[in-house]
């Protein structure tokens, strides 16, 4: 085998963990930085997604739609959890971890109780092509270009429409912006429903690739912390770069002893991050910025 | 006397509720019950009791951590997992003569708390608080998890115990006191109930020592506001590590006993459902005091285990509901707002009295 199928086979591996990494933190980052909640149900929003998309497919709609379905219904869940739950607890930033975490149980046995230990899954699509003596799934290239897709959307939505500025705003000082005019709450709770949206969307693209039970969620949510945890709590300067040096950590030991030192991989990497950067990649740049 | 006294008052504080005679009366009835309780029934409901009380460890645990200390700690389970795993290798491998279970559930919460002190150091003197201390410790617990659920093969073994993956290790002995003629093994009912029974009593009393001494006061002075804490020339790293490691030895001493009742231990006592479960009692029961923990997690157990055998699957799904309505509603607790209640009706009552 020469060089290039090896340099190929390293940079597929990358992609597939920069995409799995990004798409996963992505929704919570975004309500984690602008909201600075830790959504625990994160991984049920996913779960969500999945399910709905697998549900739509089945019912005869082409997979792109039911990734669209299975994005709209959780942001939909999400703006509910934000009226009944998460919008009483903003002031107790430690108590929505825990409400969620109740959240989480909830969904997760609730899903066991109405649909079942399993559900029919997706078919992978697209098959695959031959590079040196391995094979690769297409598919995967599609789920790398829609991590990159999904970050450009996110950037674009928070500095270039209406929305995004008064988020921002919003954010920034609450009480200023309610005085000029903002329904902080309804910019809350849309924020919270585009996290809740972004998750779906990840379970959604993630359906054809993997078994569909009511505890997938648990699979994201690792994964999904430690980026946020690496990045801090900004979208562009945290979880894109924390996407990107998690990615090579876990190709890297992947294939080097397998999945599961992968993710030890991560935890070690997250361990000795926050040592030395508490805030995160953002908050370093940040304040070198500043 | 004065001694015994002076040991007494140091029992009550502004840190725990209850003190006085009135207090202290019910707390002698409570035990006296306790203590006859198995002379009342049968040994199987004996065993089960102690199953509760086995848990009450970790409840406390996440009591010092997060009621006192105000760092929400997901990785509690992970200690007790450590513990319980710890145990169990230690006690297939080297047997129960001569006493040697005391010895193995010393050595394993030893190792929980040796765990925490290497990963308290990194989370505490990063100075990570708050939301991230929860996703830390919630990542490790999951990593132990995984990484035992795949330790299936013949290969994952430590001595001649095999871990055995996702169907966890059985058939260690359980705990064994040494007596001249012949040792006491502890199954699961009267003789562990007592075993257990006293050391949840010595917890508690030493417990509610150390959180009415200077030291409790720091912690909840470092919950309270960690910056005015540490301005006042205390160093805030070392007392929460300090508080991070009692609490994984107390999560390990669950584990350990555990372990020893049930002579197993599965990977799945590290997952999530297992994780969210202490916290959910420690939240219902009111988390910033050791007595409402304690019955809270007793109440929310019983309550539980008589849902699971009528509504089986609907459980876990009223304990979530369960722990977002007290969220919402009664943020500090259940049972800390009835204690409180019967403490105001108390101080009328005495108030009119005299």
């Amino acid at each position: 085998m020469d060089i290039a199928t090896h340099v190929f086979s390293a940079l597929y591996q990358f992609g597939d963990a920069f995409a799995f990494l990004v798409l996963s933190a992505c929704g919570l980052a975004v309500i984690f930085g602008m909201m600075g909640v830790i959504n625990l149900a994160h991984g049920e929003f996913i779960m969500c997604g999945a399910y709905v998309t697998a549900a739509t497919v089945h019912a005869g709609l082409p997979l792109p739609l039911g990734i669209l379905a299975g994005t709209v219904v959780s942001a939909l869940v999400g703006v509910l959890v934000e009226l009944a739950v998460i919008r009483h607890l903003y002031d107790r930033p430690l108590d929505t971890i825990v409400a969620t975490w109740g959240l989480s149980l909830i969904a997760t046995q609730g899903t066991l109780i109405m649909v079942g230990s399993t559900m029919a899954g997706v078919g992978t699509p697209f098959g695959s092509f031959q590079v040196g003596d391995y094979s690769y799934s297409i598919y995967r290239i599609v789920l790398f270009c829609s991590a990159l897709g999904v970050l450009a959307a996110l950037y674009a939505l928070f500095n270039w429409t209406r929305f995004g500025v008064l988020a921002r705003a919003t954010i920034q000082v609450p009480h200023m912006a309610a005085a000029l005019g903002v329904d902080t709450r309804l910019i809350y709770s849309l924020t919270f429903a585009c996290g809740a949206g972004l998750a779906g969307l990840a379970g959604g693209l993630y359906a054809p690739t993997m078994t569909l039970v009511p505890t997938m969620g648990a699979t994201f949510i690792m994964e999904a912390f430690v980026t946020v945890v690496i990045g801090g709590a900004d979208v562009f300067l945290g979880t894109a770069p924390a996407g990107g040096v998690l990615a090579i950590v876990k190709s890297v030991m992947t294939s080097w002893q397998g999945q599961l030192f992968g993710q030890i991989g991560l935890l070690v990497a997250v361990i000795i991050v926050v040592r030395v950067l508490p805030k995160g990649i953002s908050g370093f740049v940040l304040r070198e910025r500043t | 006397m004065t001694g015994f006294l002076s040991l007494f008052r140091r029992l009550e504080g502004p840190q725990t509720v209850g003190r006085g005679p009135g207090f202290w009366g019910l707390f002698a009835v409570v035990l006296a019950v306790a203590l006859a309780y198995p002379l009342f029934s049968d040994g199987y409901t004996v065993g089960n009791t102690v199953y509760f009380f086995v848990w009450v460890f970790i409840a406390l645990s996440l009591c010092i951590i997060w009621g006192y200390g105000g760092s929400l700690s997901f990785g509690q389970t992970a200690f007790f997992g450590i513990a319980g795993y710890g145990y169990g290798v230690l006690t297939l491998n080297f047997g129960s003569a001569y006493g040697f279970t005391l010895v193995a559930l010393v050595i394993a919460v030893g190792i929980a708390a040796l765990f925490a002190v290497l990963l308290g150091y990194f989370m505490f003197f990063g100075r990570i608080a708050g939301v991230f201390l929860g996703i830390v410790t919630l990542a490790v617990t999951l990593m132990l998890e995984r990484f035992m659920a795949q330790t299936a093969g013949p290969e994952w073994h430590i001595g001649s115990a095999r871990l055995n993956g996702f169907n966890g290790m059985s058939a260690m002995p359980p705990l064994t006191i040494p007596w001249p003629g012949e040792p006491i093994v502890l199954f699961a009912d009267v003789g562990l109930y007592y075993f257990v029974l006293g050391l949840l009593v010595v917890v508690y009393l030493a417990l509610r020592i150390l959180m009415n001494s200077s030291f409790g006061n720091v912690i909840v002075a470092i919950r309270e506001n960690p910056e005015r804490a540490e301005m006042l020339g205390y160093d805030i790293r070392k007392y929460q590590l300090i508080t991070f490691v009692i609490g994984a030895a107390l999560a390990g001493i669950s584990g350990v006993l555990y372990t020893a009742w049930g002579q197993y231990i599965t990977p799945s006592s590290m997952g999530m459902t297992a994780a969210a479960l202490p916290l959910i009692w420690v939240a219902v029961g009111g988390r910033s005091d050791l007595t409402s923990t304690v019955v809270g997690t007793l109440v929310v157990l019983a309550a539980f285990q008589a849902l699971t055998i009528y509504g089986s699957q609907y459980a876990l799904v009223f304990m979530g509901v369960l722990l977002v309505l007290t969220v919402l509603i009664a943020p500090n607790g259940l049972v800390l707002g009835v204690m409180h209640w019967l403490g105001r009706l108390a101080a009328r009552f005495t108030q009119r009295a005299g």
